[in-house]
């Protein structure tokens, strides 16, 4: 499953390239995608497939709400996938951040709303999305305006109420990148994380999108402070991450506590003088990479190490 | 009795034999009390700290229980009601309730489940030929388990495991681990023998067994655990552990026992008969038993950990 994960955040770099914005060269020859529908508990349902970021969707009696909308080239197979979920339309759409592999299906979604304002699709990202959406590098195509996160935000919080239940969107600042956001529904409890928490897989801390180690502990401690156990330490409280399987707060308390002993050793070798080369030749994470890397990933162990190192240096603690 | 009569009772019997559900080949259900003479002092006490004997680890799996740092079980609060994994389960405080699930059309065993007090560890173990769950499906401390029967031995697999450990010292079991597990009664006894793979720390399978005894008089009670901040002013962002090259406790193990500090860190090469052609001697010797001295010794659990030394003095 590693393997399918990670070749999927590969492919949502390959096609962000260094402009933050999403290609459609990634659709040419690939087999249509297949998306796996995982009930999660309550509401909510996790999509999932091969070469895309995870999709969370909410379906009551008001209609769908996704979190993300996975890579450009399965917004059909995505959009096909949620009508079987549910007859009703989607209102809304809540972007983690401004990976394409995570918004590269808006616009499917927003030509699908039409005009009636009946039909109303909103789409709401952190500011930081829209800006990086609506300016792309020199080069770069600008992102489909039907697809933009138009009801952006820039307060620590955001709340609503939809399908019978609270929807929290906290802004996680300069974690995994500088417009991240997480989705709490309060009623079927339930956390959708986008790419802060990618178990089985280093996270791609995007430095050049403002991301840093400092804020993507930070930004787990507040996911583990949201999350509550049931009996035995399982359970209770279910966490979509963006890209792999179900989890919950043990396993996200796993991947926190890994990213806190890197980052202290990284920290201890910057303290001894080394450079990056040196510190990388220390090789701080082998002890994690059996599990965080394969022989594909995209964030490899030399990555990691790197962003943590550059992080730090950035801003020592 | 003429060959008519004969073929008639021998149909009987035939009738009634068949009508015996076939996946019930033994019943494993009752309060069974765990045995733990089979590597005691590592059960019960629990393993010391750097002690990897036996287990075919690779480099990663060395160096994360060498980083491990036993204060994280009071520091990092969600540590403190986990339950052990499926595996290691069976090698703690593993007094075993087992009940038979039946389905209440057929009257067949669908299923066993299982319950240990430490913890409240329940696990249940599908008969009923059920695939095990999607790769996006959560994974749990006891991880999804079904069995076949083969005669009498009650084969088990298990997959969706939590991450967990090897051995309560830090010794780690990733999450990519499975496990197979054979169930076999004789009389009152119940052994079951593990078979880990792990492809994140281990380089081979490891091998385990553990016993129990039929015991109607063992009550399985119940677990109460409850998190609580034991170190309240703490950094949000600090986990206990140990830099590489900084835990200064792993050679006590070798020290204490009198063994070679290379055959206390574990690895496949370390299992074989051939080790020992090649094992150095121990950097200290102690003169008289310092450690555990009495455990296990006449049915004693495993008391004062140094009673000699201390008395020596």
């Amino acid at each position: 499953m590693t393997r399918l994960l990670l070749a999927g955040l590969a492919v949502a770099a390959t096609a962000l390239g260094s402009t933050g914005t999403p290609s459609a060269q990634s659709a040419a020859g690939a087999p249509p995608a297949v998306i796996h529908v995982e009930p999660v508990q309550n509401k909510i349902y996790l999509l999932a497939s091969a070469g895309s970021g995870n999709i969370t969707a909410q379906v009551g009696s008001e209609g769908v709400l996704l979190v993300d909308t996975g890579i450009d080239r399965s917004a059909q197979q995505v959009v096909a996938a949620v009508q079987k979920l549910s007859t009703g339309r989607v209102r809304y759409i809540i972007n983690t951040h401004v990976h394409p592999d995570h918004v590269g299906g808006n616009p499917a979604f927003g030509k699908l709303a039409g005009s009636d304002p009946a039909d109303a699709l909103k789409i709401i990202g952190q500011q930081n999305v829209l800006n990086r959406l609506t300016h792309p590098a020199s080069g770069q195509p600008r992102f489909p305006e039907e697809g933009l996160p138009y009801d952006e935000y820039a307060t620590p919080f955001k709340s609503m109420h939809f399908n019978g239940e609270a929807v929290f969107v906290y802004h996680e600042p300069s974690a995994h990148t500088d417009g991240d956001s997480i989705v709490m529904f309060r009623g079927s409890d339930v956390i959708s994380t986008g790419d802060i928490f990618t178990p089985g897989a280093y996270p791609f801390i995007d430095l050049e999108r403002g991301g840093s180690v400092q804020g993507e502990i930070a930004a787990l401690n507040h996911i583990l402070d949201l999350a509550v156990p049931a009996r035995t330490q399982e359970g209770g409280t279910y966490i979509v991450p963006g890209h792999g399987r179900i989890c919950d707060e043990a396993d996200l308390v796993e991947f926190r506590d890994m990213i806190v002993i890197v980052r202290d050793r990284v920290r201890d070798l910057i303290g001894k003088g080394m450079t990056l080369e040196q510190v990388k030749a220390a090789r701080p994470s082998r002890d994690y990479d059996t599990e965080y890397v394969s022989s594909n990933s995209f964030v490899s162990a030399d990555r990691f190490v790197e962003s943590v190192f550059t992080s730090l240096k950035k801003a020592p603690r | 009795m003429s060959g008519a009569c004969r073929t008639t009772m021998f149909t009987g019997l035939l009738v009634c034999g068949l009508a015996v559900p076939a996946a019930a080949q033994v019943d494993l259900a009752g309060n069974w009390a765990a045995l733990y003479h089979e590597d005691l002092p590592d059960r019960i006490p629990g393993p010391e700290l750097g002690d990897y004997t036996g287990i075919p680890i690779n480099d990663a799996a060395r160096l994360r229980a060498d980083s491990y740092d036993a204060d994280r079980i009071s520091v990092v609060s969600q540590y403190e009601c986990r339950p052990h994994g499926a595996d290691y389960s069976m090698r703690g405080f593993a007094n075993l309730r087992i009940d038979q699930v039946v389905d209440p059309q057929t009257q067949r065993v669908v299923a066993i489940h299982t319950r240990m007090a430490f913890q409240g560890m329940e696990r249940t173990i599908w008969l009923d030929g059920r695939s095990h769950p999607s790769e996006y499906a959560p994974h749990t401390w006891q991880g999804f388990s079904t069995g076949v029967w083969q005669d009498n031995m009650l084969t088990v697999y298990t997959t969706h495991l939590k991450e967990s450990y090897l051995k309560r010292n830090g010794l780690p079991r990733s999450d990519k681990a499975t496990f197979t597990e054979h169930w076999v009664r004789h009389g009152n006894y119940l052994t079951v023998a593990t078979v880990i793979t792990d492809p994140a720390f281990l380089t081979e399978p490891l091998v385990r067994t553990q016993s129990w005894v039929l015991d109607p008089s063992l009550r399985v009670g119940p677990d109460q655990c409850e998190t609580a901040s034991e170190v309240p002013d703490k950094a949000a962002d600090y986990v206990p552990n140990h830099l590489p090259g900084t835990n200064p406790f792993l050679h006590e193990v070798a020290d204490w026992y009198g063994l070679p500090y290379d055959g206390v860190r574990g690895g496949a090469e370390t299992l074989y008969p051939e080790y020992r052609l090649k094992i150095k001697m121990p950097e200290k010797r102690p003169l008289q038993c310092e450690r555990y001295c009495d455990c296990g010794a006449g049915g004693q659990v495993c008391g004062d950990p140094t009673p000699q030394r201390r008395g020596s003095r």
